[in-house]
């Protein structure tokens, strides 16, 4: 298969939710794309340091998959995670916080933007490792089937962590002992600066699913209900079947790999027309168009967002710093 | 009542134990299933406890070490075994970058309780690629506790103590003990926070563990028909590391040699000998000295490989040189 760099049409048809389901969501990606936006600045300004990875042009892949899901199910994640971890239900607070590495954050700024974690959401990382957290998720499902629990592991990574081994040892696995494994692939084209097609012998990474005798999807990732209907169908498969399930969603981000990343990879006339296929703006052209959404909505629910961010970007600047006698705690549980 | 048993049978008494005690207790890994363990650990366990808690893996041990972190995290006690400490290089990742930081990564919100276990160790003519002794690396690591039991008792009453433990526990298992035999004392358990003395003296300090735990003792007679008497400490656990107890041993004998098979350069023996110089430097009466593996892949051929290697005849040799 040969890689197509240019972004597929635009979303058509109706959206098949209600309007409040729709807004929800919509407004969800609005918050993603508000508060990396506002990191972006922060970052510029040496509020935020390390590495930040931002998530901007992808926001329908976290949102679409993660309302999919309940809360009883665990979500693994990346270290572009903070759209994930904002739509499991994190507090915008404790993820700026964490940015800022205040103790107020989620993991009392142990962590920063790499490392968030929540067990009242059951969101099980922030792994900054490529790859790390896929035989993570088999684990979880494992324990959830042994255990008679009613949760599905949903394990989010990019395609550059389909060529590392975990990957392959993971999905094996997870297929041969039949787990509850959501395997989330967002494809966005690129590992850091290597295009899929210098990385993988195979470009079409759904297929993948094939050699482990897995079912495979894909879906346009820049299309938020086609995101949220395949999610929907991959966890009906799980459910009636057991096993795990591969989808790949097919997204582009707009921004840099990282904030070090001087981007000399890639065409701007490619990242251009990939901006035309937004996932934020084509869904609110749907929505307007079918008359679910009027100009005024679309403002309020951007004006809450940019509240959010602000009250957290002030949660964050008010915090405190962990004093530094308790640093060598949780390094041991006991 | 004290009874007889060989090493073998105790840690599979511990593991036995274990399953039948908390059905949370599975063990995964290559081979430990149908063929009844590499090394004849789990004989029967998949008739006794069933293919769900028993569970062979393909050979894949980053992912099904990652995969015993995410049952332990899911609420399972796994036990991993892993074949040998030289496969564990490819579970590197998920041991070091997983499992030992979760906890601290996460705020202190999520513990791993999850037990490692692997041989380790030369001596049986298993060349390079099968006879490291990488314990000091593991025990290197925040986050994850590292034991080495060396004795009957240790390989029977460790386990009970890592599964208990919240945290990450990695267990080496020195293939040159298993088939040791010796007297199983009527205790109810062991901890995993001390060393133990295996032999009192006076004049000299061996300190060591594992699979040199034999050779030390084997040692001492040897230096004791000399007129010598050495007192041996079996370190037990190499994380966290008991400097208490290093330091009383040297604090009554003033001498100490240190005994390791990990290779000289950047090993374990060092870790040893610079807690004795932060600790109890003004208790010597001459420099520690250290017996370990030569620096050499190790070879295959007996001679070459008995050369290599610690040995009793080597650990007499430093004591002696101590007292020239
Ligand atoms: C095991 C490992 N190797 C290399 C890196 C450095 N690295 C960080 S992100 C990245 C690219 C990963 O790309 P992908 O999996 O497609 O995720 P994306 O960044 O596109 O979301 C690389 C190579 C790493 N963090 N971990």
């Amino acid at each position: 298969m040969v890689i197509e760099h240019r972004p597929p049409p635009p979303p058509s048809g109706p959206v098949p939710w209600e309007k409040d389901f729709a807004l929800k969501l919509l407004a969800d990606m609005v918050r993603i794309r508000r508060m990396e936006e506002k990191c972006a600045e922060l970052y510029g300004v040496g509020k935020i340091r390390g590495f930040l990875h931002l998530y901007i042009g992808e926001e329908a892949v976290a949102v679409g998959a993660l309302h999919a899901l309940t809360p009883q199910d665990n979500v693994v994640a990346t270290y572009r995670e903070h759209g994930h971890a904002l739509v499991r239900g994190l507090s915008m607070n404790a993820i700026m916080a964490e940015m800022y590495g205040k103790q107020e954050g989620c993991v009392k700024g142990r962590g920063g933007s790499m490392h968030l974690f929540d067990k009242a959401t059951r969101l099980y990382g922030g792994n900054a490792i490529v790859g790390g957290g896929l035989p993570l998720a088999t684990g979880l499902a494992l324990a959830a089937k042994m255990l008679a629990e009613d949760r599905i592991t949903a394990c989010f990574f990019g395609d550059g962590a389909v060529a590392e081994g975990a990957f392959h040892e993971a999905m094996n696995l997870a297929a041969l002992w039949r787990l509850p494994v959501l395997f989330c692939c967002e494809n966005n084209l690129y590992g850091m600066g290597t295009a899929i097609e210098r990385a993988e012998a195979v470009t079409d990474l759904s297929a993948k699913a094939a050699a482990y005798g897995m079912p495979g999807l894909a879906a346009d990732g820049m299309d938020i209900v086609a995101v949220h209907e395949t999610t929907r169908a991959a966890l009906a498969r799980i459910k009636s079947d057991g096993g795990p399930v591969f989808v790949e969603y097919r997204t582009y981000r707009f921004r840099a790999h990282s904030m070090f990343d001087a981007e000399l990879y890639r065409d701007k006339d490619e990242v251009e027309a990939w901006k035309t296929r937004g996932p934020i703006h084509t869904f609110t052209a749907r929505l307007k168009s079918e008359g679910k959404l009027s100009e005024a909505e679309f403002l309020a629910l951007d004006a809450a967002a940019q509240r959010e961010v602000d009250e957290a970007v002030a949660f964050a600047e008010a915090g405190s710093w962990e004093p530094v006698e308790a640093m060598l705690r949780d390094v041991y549980s006991s | 009542m004290s009874r007889k048993l060989t090493y073998r049978e105790a840690m599979r008494e511990a593991m036995r134990e274990a399953l039948q005690r908390d059905p949370r207790v599975i063990l995964i890994g290559e081979d430990v299933g149908r063929y009844g363990g590499t090394y004849a650990f789990s004989k029967g366990f998949l008739d006794e406890f069933g293919p769900e808690r028993i569970r062979d893996t393909p050979l894949a041990e980053l992912g099904f070490v990652g995969t015993g972190i995410g049952a332990a995290l899911g609420g399972l006690r796994p036990i991993v075994e892993v074949m040998t400490v030289n496969f564990s290089l490819l579970a590197l990742d998920q041991i070091v970058n997983t499992a030992a930081l979760f906890h601290h990564m996460s705020g202190g919100q999520f513990s791993v309780p999850l037990v490692i276990r692997m041989a380790t160790g030369a001596g049986r003519q298993l060349a390079a690629q099968h006879s490291h002794s990488l314990e000091g690396w593991y025990a290197h690591i925040p986050g994850i506790k590292v034991l080495a039991p060396a004795t009957i008792e240790d390989a029977r009453h460790m386990l009970a103590p890592a599964l208990a433990d919240p945290d990450p526990v990695v267990i080496f298992e020195h293939a040159g003990l298993f088939n040791l035999e010796g007297e199983l004392p009527d205790i109810d358990g062991v901890d995993i926070a001390s060393a133990k003395l295996r032999r009192t003296g006076r004049d000299v300090a061996l300190i060591t563990y594992g699979g040199c735990l034999p050779k030390t003792l084997a040692a001492a007679e040897m230096l004791a028909a000399e007129g010598i008497e050495a007192e041996v400490l079996d370190l037990r656990v190499l994380r966290p590391l008991d400097t208490a107890g290093i330091v009383a041993t040297v604090a009554k004998c003033h001498r100490a040699v240190v005994i390791d098979e990990n290779w000289k350069s950047g090993g374990f023996a060092a870790e040893v000998m610079a807690r004795i110089m932060e600790n109890a430097f003004y208790e010597l009466d001459a420099p520690v000295a250290r017996v370990c593996a030569e620096e050499v892949p190790i070879p295959y051929a007996k001679h070459l490989e008995e050369a290599a290697l610690p040995q009793a005849e080597k650990i007499v040799a430093a004591v002696k040189e101590m007292f020239a």
